[in-house]
């Protein structure tokens, strides 16, 4: 089907979500508003104000009831989803890069950008229902990794919590004590910075992208490394369908090394990938900039891409593609 | 080190060679200070520092005489001939080079005054000497006196040389391995080779399986690039030292070194028999020119036949009016499968060498005034040469073919305003183009048009062809290997036309004729397919790989396709495929497509940083052009037996795929299993988290249809139901 084009955002897209029901999708750019969207027409349904940053990333609970945001404000917001007021607000010391509401909502945890002097850093913080409650304290802070934590989520029960950045290494670390307890191998592990992590619906299994150019897929609890994924270009965004057993990876050059004469040129397709078979099974093309970040509906049947191209793109698979053989 | 713990401790500050002393002097080494210790100066006990053996090092390569040549067999004179002989030497050595001053000393015999019949020379650089030796080396002042020239420097290995000849050791003969095995590969396919970052692969093209099947990788295997010899024999890869040549039954083993330092270009002869290594060397004075080495080297043996050295200039082509540079390859090869002779252009001359002498041919050049360039018949030792007007337009501009080595001007064609000229041989030297650009009679601009020989007909007929529109410029053209047709890219936008001719008409009647003109296409390089008949016209560069494959015979088109920033195009030695590639001239995509030669995208393999694709040469059918139309008649008997084989091959691949496949998946299987093991056990823990509610999976959602019900509004109204008007 032709794909829905949102415009929204004035800026590069840095994150897309779905909410559990997969009725609403939540995208956040570098300009200072975070959007929800109805996921089957592509309507806008209202923004979140209030951040004086570019929004790295989001998280919804799974209730839809309240919305969480890291911003480059330097400060993390949660929102209400409803009203789009703002109920709470962590502030640090650096941006905030990325957020992560634990199973049951009662936790989040926030990676924040090394800055004038700080490292980077994971802090975990309690979300209370009642919002008069809500405290600022983190429950845990963990440093360690070099340079940035670009993304960082919740391992299975809440027990650990799953890191990845610009050092190129996947971390498990204790979410009770902030032990390290598994790190990727250097070997076979990526080679450049990752910029992206996503989970299975399960939470069985993840997807990491990196700028080496290749996702590769890891077993949330052992860290194995399971697949891998190689493309023609650095890797912004991966998704693992929750439906079939594909994946789709996006990428492209950074905006500043792109050649402007030929929207090909850079190769910012989302490209689809046989998850088992780790055989590239077709493209999308449509952006105009690198994909910066991809998310599969939670019934499978349909997906979205942000570019640097500062649009959305909403696909909503042909029967086609449910019937694809390999 | 043992005895180390046995004698007093060592100080920290002791060098790894000191360690264990010589003599035991029952020194508490413990308590000295080394730094304390004061040496007499200039006194070093014998023992040599590190800097000075260094410097000793550099005296023993250096003897300081290099710039020396020693001339023997000079005539032995009486002291008052001596001044006429010493400026006699003078001039003759003084051409060369500028001999130092006193550095001219023809030793005299005390007793009877006369000269000793030798000289020492001492230039001011070595290459001067180096050159000096070279020339004069056998020089004849007379019938009696040829001068033996040698450097200073070999003096001592001459001297080396013992009296009495033995004979050589005769070495066992152990036969070499089959350079040809890859010929008979079971399944017909052909090798490539590519080079990317520092790797360097050679793969079978397995497009039955759609995927290379590696032969050989190797990891700084060459220092520039990789060269397959013209017979695909050898792959020949250049070093620093020189260059090598690879080959072998079933992987490449090195069979032979060419020691050429700094080499940078090489070239095989067609027939692989010789091997010519290129190097040039930047002057030490800024005045002086480049020099240049050219070795040419017997390929099997390793020897090197001949040696050329001179400056840039000498081997610069293009006339009189000095092209700048040395255009590779200096020496071109005349066709055929003997190697009998190679050529190159120098000014106002051409040189052709006979290879079993490695001399000049008759021992003089030709002499052609002018002459701009010149080419090889693909097949028989015939030149054509194309010498540009002359004398400020009194002489025109000719091109004209040359019999070698009778030197018989076979056929001359004279030009009138002649501004270029390119020559194109038909690979079985059948037809010759030559691709003529003149200027229009204001001068201001050129037209093009072609002169065509019929070089196998009797008398050499030429004829004209001019374009539709003469004022097209030509963006290409072609011949068809092996056969009589022809095409070319002409237009002035960025959509040229492409037409294509034939040398026969349908009559016979010998005339050249157009077969067809398609209009305003994206391409701007003609890729005929080796066995003629298919060609593909690619727009590289600025059409971005752009690739139309099109069947002449039909003139029509089998497929469009595209690969996006293409630079090269390659077919494959047999025409069944089509390689296109994107080298590190560009920073993305780059990596190769491999195609059918319907134009049918068979694989792609991108590779990051590649330079180099390269198919491995086929020599020549050895079925006669006969005996190849009998297999094409009975195409269908052969085609059985392979089809065959290929549905049998496919049942096996797919089995084995199958094979993998399923593993793949089995293996995928039992982690899901695992999971899902994992996630039921910790389905309670979850649900606790969740405050105990139960939903975990989309399965568990229950539709709960929820009426509501809202009271918008309360309002009271009269109705009046008209009982009155019954009343």
């Amino acid at each position: 089907m032709r794909p829905i084009l949102l415009k929204g955002h004035e800026r590069p897209l840095t994150f897309l979500k779905y909410n559990r029901d997969g009725d609403l999708l939540f995208s956040c750019a570098k300009d200072h508003d975070p959007t929800v969207w109805y996921a089957h027409n592509g309507e806008r349904l209202g923004t979140y104000r209030g951040h004086n940053g570019a929004v790295w990333c989001c998280d919804v609970s799974r209730d839809s009831t309240r919305l969480i945001t890291g911003s480059a404000d330097q400060s993390a917001k949660l929102w209400d989803v409803e009203t789009g007021a703002q109920l709470y607000s962590f502030n640090f010391e650096s941006p905030a890069r990325a957020v992560d509401l634990s199973v049951g909502d009662k936790y989040a945890v926030i990676s924040t950008d090394p800055f004038m002097g700080q490292t980077s850093a994971i802090h975990v913080k309690r979300i209370d229902k009642d919002r008069s409650k809500q405290g600022s304290d983190s429950l845990l802070v963990i440093t360690g990794p070099q340079g940035r934590i670009n993304r960082v989520v919740w391992g299975p029960l809440n027990k650990t919590i799953i890191s990845a950045g610009e050092d190129s290494v996947v971390r498990i670390w204790d979410a009770e004590s902030g032990k390290l307890l598994k790190e990727s191998d250097p070997e076979t592990g990526h080679q450049k910075a990752v910029t992206s992590l996503v989970k299975s619906a399960d939470g069985s299994h993840f997807i990491t992208g990196s700028q080496d150019k290749t996702a590769k897929l890891w077993d949330t609890r052992t860290l194995t490394l399971l697949k891998t994924y190689v493309t023609e270009r650095p890797v912004n965004a991966a998704a693992i369908s929750p439906l079939l057993d594909h994946v789709v990876i996006g990428g492209g050059q950074e905006a500043s090394q792109v050649t402007m004469s030929d929207r090909r040129a850079g190769k910012f397709e989302a490209k689809f990938f046989h998850k088992i078979y780790e055989e590239e099974i077709g493209g999308v093309k449509g952006h105009f900039g690198p994909i910066n970040a991809l998310a599969f509906n939670p019934d499978g049947r349909s997906f979205s891409s942000g570019g640097e191209d500062g649009y959305v793109r909403l696909h909503h698979f042909d029967a086609d593609y449910f019937h694809i053989k390999i | 080190m043992a005895e180390l713990a046995e004698t007093p401790v060592a100080p920290h500050r002791f060098a790894p060679d000191m360690q264990e002393p010589k003599i035991n002097l029952n020194i508490d080494w413990g308590q000295v200070n080394l730094d304390d210790i004061q040496l007499p100066p200039g006194e070093d006990f014998g023992i040599k520092s590190d800097d000075e053996e260094e410097e000793e090092e550099i005296l023993e390569t250096e003897t300081g005489f290099s710039n020396v040549i020693v001339v023997d067999n000079l005539p032995v004179v009486a002291p008052e001939k001596y001044e006429k002989l010493e400026s006699v030497i003078r001039k003759i050595f003084g051409q060369i080079g500028v001999i130092r001053e006193k550095g001219l000393w023809m030793p005299v015999d005390t007793e009877t005054g006369k000269s000793k019949g030798y000289a020492f020379i001492e230039y001011t650089t070595p290459q001067e000497a180096e050159t000096a030796r070279e020339q004069t080396n056998g020089y004849k002042l007379d019938k009696s006196h040829v001068f033996a020239v040698n450097m200073f420097d070999d003096f001592d290995k001459y001297m080396k040389v013992p009296d009495e000849w033995s004979a050589p050791e005769r070495k066992p003969y152990t036969p070499g391995e089959n350079l040809l095995a890859w010929l008979t590969d079971e399944r017909g396919r052909d090798q490539f080779v590519v080079r990317f970052g520092p790797e360097t692969e050679v793969y079978w093209n397995d497009a039955r399986q759609g995927k290379p099947d590696p032969v050989y990788h190797r990891s700084l295997w060459t220092d520039s690039f990789v060269q397959w010899s013209p017979l695909g024999t050898y792959l020949a890869t250049i070093h620093r030292q020189g260059a090598a040549t690879w080959g072998g039954a079933q992987t490449f083993n090195r069979l032979m070194r060419f020691i050429h330092p700094q080499v940078r270009f090489i070239d095989f002869s067609p027939s692989e028999k010789f091997l010519v290594t290129y190097s040039s060397h930047e002057p030490s004075n800024p005045r002086d020119t480049q020099r240049v080495t050219l070795n040419i080297f017997d390929v099997r043996s390793g020897k090197i036949l001949r040696e050329f050295k001179g400056s840039a200039d000498d081997f610069a082509t293009g006339g009189t009016g000095g092209v700048a540079g040395v255009s590779w390859p200096v020496f071109r090869w005349a066709g055929g499968r003997d190697d009998k002779y190679f050529a190159r252009i120098g000014k106002n001359s051409i040189s052709v060498y006979e290879t079993e002498t490695m001399g000049l041919l008759d021992k003089k050049s030709i002499k052609v005034d002018n002459v701009l360039d010149f080419s090889w018949s693909p097949t028989e030792p015939i030149l054509s040469l194309f010498v540009p007007e002359g004398g400020g337009g009194n002489q025109p501009a000719r091109v004209s073919l040359l019999q070698i080595p009778s030197r018989e001007e076979l056929r001359q064609k004279n030009l009138f305003s002649v501004s270029d000229c390119k020559m194109y041989w038909q690979s079985n030297g059948d037809y010759l183009a030559v691709k003529v650009d003149r200027y229009t009679k204001t001068k201001k601009s050129t037209y093009t048009g072609f002169e065509l020989f019929r070089t196998k007909e009797r008398d050499i007929p030429i004829e004209v062809l001019e374009l539709e529109n003469k004022n097209d410029k030509i963006v290409a053209f072609a011949w068809e290997p092996k056969g009589h047709r022809f095409a070319i890219i002409h237009g002035d936008g960025p959509r040229p036309d492409i037409s294509f001719y034939s040398m026969k008409s349908p009559n016979n009647v010998g005339r050249v004729t157009k077969l067809t003109t398609l209009k305003g296409k994206q391409a701007n390089a003609l890729y005929w397919s080796p066995i003629g008949r298919f060609i593909v016209l690619a727009g590289l560069k600025a059409y971005n790989g752009q690739l139309e494959f099109y069947n002449v015979d039909e003139l029509e088109t089998m497929a469009t396709a595209e690969h996006f920033m293409a630079t090269d195009v390659d077919w494959d030695p047999t025409g069944r495929y089509v390689a296109t590639s994107v080298t590190s001239v560009h920073q993305m995509e780059n990596g190769f497509n491999i195609w059918s030669f319907q134009g049918k995208l068979i694989y792609r393999l991108p590779r990051d940083r590649f330079f180099q694709f390269l198919w491995r040469p086929r020599p020549p059918t050895l079925l006669s052009p006969e005996e190849e139309a009998e297999i094409a008649r009975n195409l269908k008997k052969y085609s059985k037996r392979y089809e065959v084989e290929d549905q049998e091959s496919s049942i096996i691949l797919s089995t084995q795929e199958m094979e993998s496949r399923r593993k793949v998946i089995d293996e995928w299987k039992s982690w899901v299993a695992e999971w899902q093991r994992l996630h039921e056990e910790e389905k309670p823990l979850r649900q606790e988290l969740r405050d105990g509610e139960p939903s975990d999976e989309e399965e568990d959602y229950e539709a709960e249809e929820v009426e509501v019900e809202d009271i918008l509004n309360v309002e009271e109204e009269v109705v009046s139901y008209g009982f009155e008007q019954l009343d």
